[in-house]
């Protein structure tokens, strides 16, 4: 059994008409049994480096293999081996549960029965509905049966693009439990997300921006990087709170971080000095606390 | 305290199914609400009801103080819309999307004209200014179509997913025009079920199978629930 | 093999699932062969005609008996005079009027120069014109056997013989026009909207994912629409036989090989609509411009080409359906064997190969 897949990426470019660098010379390595997350916003290059990797697309430049093949040459061989989930729901809406599964089996010439241990877990949740309509379906279920389909093959790689976008917060969960739990059966597997909260449930992440890579590895490693103080502030007027503290002397960002503003300094500084200058621009409710770094804070570290 | 939007056991049912199942909330001026829930929990349709684009099967709501039955017409004359799939003309240039959407209000063709100047200055997008909007970043996108759906002064703002999968930066740059906007007291209402864009309103709503489950400030909620996050808050509350 | 098993199967799903497609797929026939055959033929049946018989004689009678017992003319009135014709039509009592001057039979037999008179009302020129020149045939027929002279006396001297079409019955001409339209639509539309429909829905991405040959997926997608396709054929030939009585003079295997050639030909046309296309609405589009307006106006279905400008009948010979037309009427109409028709099929042959070849070689296996 080959589970020891690994993929290489190296100075892949790809651009498209527009003459807009899609994929700006990327190299990636991701070792054999990863949950690798590619993390970046919409038109980064996620859904490109992706397809590349599984063959729907040429690069310009670069070469990139799976498991040692190929995406030019051995496209046959890769196309046969991987699990693919493209971005949108690629299944067949007006047949049922049942019959999209057993037509993925049968297309890459296998049963459901062959490997059916392999997606009993996703199926047994999909299985009160088997016979409903795919199209009739929720979106988490949805994304639950298009990944039945795609591990059916056993596939030695799995290539997820943006599974969890526009998916609720609940099945987003079970979702990323479920890769978890593929990963414990040693397959590799590559999944883009725009969540950058998504990061730390990765072995690692690579951060992904404009077509280039800002950085890669595990979530911690990415933000222990971080070497900018980060407080926490916030106080009873948030727009005036951010326009004041960017005047203020010692700082270095000053980004709004849901309730709160995400402070980071050029230097450590007291939050006694911080809380008398906002106090001097008569801000009240204060509230300022040292914070650890998110991955967030990382990638617009990276990105500015 | 006048509200901006106040809802009272509003309901709205199809045959025999409830999609809103009288919800009762007000929302303040000047102040930036999310409303939230997932797909299919009745977001949209409550939301419909208030922009007077459905009728609803019972209850009461007033939208800028104007009833959602009866003054429909006015009602959207004093909201803007904006959401992140279909907000703007993807075959026109800025410049044109705003002379259209400028031209819906009524604006003269000369206002349009120093509008469109002014707006494109503020937004620092001189140089797409005469590109076809397909071809411009999808964050100068959604602040532009911000820009648009608040160009006649509404009274209320209604927000559709505005930020799903923005970078991080442009996606805070966005935020900052909502503060801004909602400093100058337009009210904001948010919808969304991306958990993290609600950690930037004001007060947040949850609505699970057409009721509202949960309505305070993300703060409170998260102490309610015991949570870190607002993600963990939605988790603990639809989570069986 | 039991890859494409299953394909076939997931597309015949597709077909029957979507309802509102099946019926139009399987109605179309229906609705175009009757449309055709009861509404927009030019031919006349049961017309309402009105009589001035001045001659009162056995001549007479019998003519106007013979115009009555025809299918084309109901004897609606008999005026008594002249003056009465020109009330009659603003009637619109009737279309036509036979005017039988007065000692017609006996002027007839002295040789006597004599006309009978037919007025018809020219507000619908095609049909006047259609009129008389039934009437003329019937009177004409009428007064060749009640005399023995050969040459009538009349003046009225047409002599016109309609070959393999004697009653120039306008159904002859439109069954196999409107299966070749139909054929056409159902192959070529169908196909490349079942292709497109599979780029946009995303579900190619995942097709050209898997070990899935490009061949295979184009096989699998043709099959149950050339099934679809002679079932329509069948059900064309069936109500062009048994409503309007259009005879199957040759060889109906040889019929259902041209017509099974003929779809092949329309499939890879829109296989090769469907590999240049991204979305439904496009290749529909490409599809209704592109080979349904040309198939029936540049193919003879209702034009005859003889009459195009040089400039489109060149244009014409590139249109598979000109070809199986004449397949088509030869095979039905005259009755004549392959030897008859194996330079249309060739042509067919080669258009069919060149479409399949381009398709295949334009079949991306990647994306854009």
């Amino acid at each position: 059994m080959n589970n020891t897949a690994n993929i290489s990426i190296k100075e892949v470019s790809k651009s498209y008409q527009d003459n807009i660098a899609a994929l700006d010379q990327v190299s990636l390595e991701i070792t054999a049994g990863e949950l690798f997350g590619l993390i970046g916003p919409d038109g980064a290059g996620k859904t490109s480096l992706i397809r590349i990797l599984a063959t729907l697309l040429l690069p310009d430049e670069g070469v990139a293999s799976l498991n040692g093949w190929d995406v030019r040459k051995d496209y046959r061989t890769i196309r046969s081996n991987i699990g693919y989930m493209p971005g949108r729901f690629s299944l067949y809406q007006d047949l049922s549960v049942e019959e999209n599964l057993h037509f993925f089996a049968t297309i890459f010439g296998t049963k459901v029965e062959e490997n059916y241990d392999l997606i009993k877990d996703i199926y047994d949740q999909l299985a009160p509905f088997k016979k409903r309509r795919a199209g009739n379906l929720s979106g988490g279920m949805k994304q639950k049966l298009a990944l039945c389909c795609a591990l059916i093959h056993k596939p030695v790689v799995l290539l997820l693009d943006e599974p969890t976008t526009g998916v609720d917060p609940v099945s987003r969960k079970e979702f990323w439990d479920m890769l978890g739990r593929l990963k414990a059966k040693g397959i590799t597997t590559l999944v883009s997300t725009p969540y950058m909260d998504e990061a730390s449930l990765c072995d690692r992440v690579a951060l992904i921006q404009k077509g280039r890579i800002l950085d890669v590895g595990s979530p911690n490693e990415i933000i222990d990087k971080y070497k900018h103080p980060l407080l926490a502030v916030r106080t009873d007027d948030m727009y005036r709170l951010i326009n004041d503290l960017r005047t203020f002397d010692f700082t270095h960002t000053v980004f709004p971080f849901g309730e709160y503003v995400h402070l980071s300094l050029i230097q450590t500084v007291w939050p006694e000095v911080i809380a008398s200058y906002l106090l001097s621009k008569e801000h009240t409710g204060l509230d300022i606390q040292a914070v650890k770094p998110t991955i967030e804070d990382a990638f617009m570290e990276l990105m500015i | 305290m006048e509200y901006a939007i106040s809802a009272n056991g509003l309901t709205k049912k199809f045959g025999a199914f409830t999609a809103v199942n009288a919800i009762t909330f007000n929302v303040k001026k000047g102040e930036i609400f999310g409303f939230l829930g997932a797909n299919g929990a009745g977001k949209t349709t409550a939301m419909r009801m208030l922009n007077g684009l459905s009728r609803p099967t019972a209850g009461e709501a007033q939208v800028a103080g104007y009833d959602v039955y009866r003054e429909t017409e006015r009602i959207k004359q004093h909201i803007g819309y904006m959401s992140q799939k279909f907000s703007l003309y993807e075959d026109l240039t800025p410049k044109e999307n705003i002379h259209f959407y400028g031209g819906i209000y009524g604006g003269s063709l000369s206002f349009l004209k120093q509008k469109s100047k002014e707006l494109i200055t503020e937004l620092g997008m001189e140089a797409y200014a005469n590109t076809l909007v397909k071809n411009i970043p999808l964050g100068w996108k959604q602040k532009l179509s911000f820009s648009i759906a608040i160009m006649h002064q509404p009274a209320i703002v209604f927000l559709d997913e505005p930020t799903g999968g923005v970078d991080p930066i442009t996606r805070r740059q966005f935020w900052e025009m909502i503060y801004k906007v909602a400093n100058e007291g337009m009210t904001v209402f948010v919808t969304t079920h991306y958990m993290d864009e609600a950690e930037y309103c004001d007060r947040v709503s949850i609505m699970v199978d057409g009721r509202i489950e949960a309505l305070d400030s993300p703060g409170n909620l998260k102490k309610q629930f015991k949570a870190e996050t607002m993600n963990d808050v939605f988790l603990k509350l639809t989570r069986p | 093999m039991k890859q494409l098993g299953i394909f076939i199967k997931k597309e015949i799903y597709h077909i029957l699932r979507d309802k509102r497609t099946l019926v139009i797929l399987l109605g179309m026939p229906l609705a175009l062969v009757l449309l055709f055959g009861f509404a927009i033929t030019n031919e006349i049946n049961n017309a309402r005609i009105a009589l001035v018989d001045l001659a009162q004689d056995e001549l007479s009678q019998e003519i106007s008996a013979r115009l009555a017992a025809s299918d084309y003319f109901t004897i609606e009135d008999q005026l008594p005079q002249v003056a009465d014709i020109e009330p009659h039509f603003q009637k619109g009592k009737s279309k036509l009027v036979v005017v039988f001057p007065e000692q017609l039979q006996s002027n007839t037999r002295r040789g006597i120069p004599t006309s009978i008179q037919l007025i018809a009302d020219a507000t619908d020129p095609n049909t006047a014109t259609t009129l008389i020149n039934y009437a003329q045939a019937i009177i004409y027929s009428e007064l060749q056997e009640s005399t023995d002279n050969p040459k009538p006396p009349l003046h009225i001297q047409t002599e016109v013989k309609m070959l393999y079409n004697p009653r120039l019955k306008s159904v002859y001409m439109f069954v196999p026009g409107v299966m070749t339209v139909i054929l056409m639509l159902v192959s070529a539309m169908m196909t490349s909207i079942a292709i497109t429909r599979e780029k946009e829905l995303g579900t190619m991405e995942v097709l050209l994912v898997s070990p899935l040959r490009p061949p295979l997926i184009v096989i699998g997608k043709v099959i149950p629409y050339i099934l679809l396709s002679l079932i329509n054929t069948a059900v064309i030939l069936m109500l062009g036989t048994f409503v309007f009585g259009m005879p199957v003079e040759g060889s109906l295997a040889l019929l259902g090989l041209e017509s099974l050639l003929f779809v092949v030909t329309s499939l890879g046309l829109g296989i090769l609509i469907s590999t240049r296309t991204e979305s439904q609405q496009v290749a529909m589009l490409i599809s209704l411009m592109a080979l349904m307006l040309p198939t029936i106006l540049l193919s003879g279905f209702i034009f005859p080409i003889e009459s195009m400008p040089k400039l489109l009948q060149i244009i014409s010979n590139i249109i598979p359906a000109k070809w199986f037309i004449i397949i088509i009427k030869n095979i039905m109409l005259k009755g004549t064997g392959f030897e008859f028709v194996w330079k249309e099929t060739l042509i067919l042959l080669g258009m069919m190969f060149l479409f399949i070849a381009a398709s295949v070689r334009n079949f991306k296996i990647r994306l854009a």
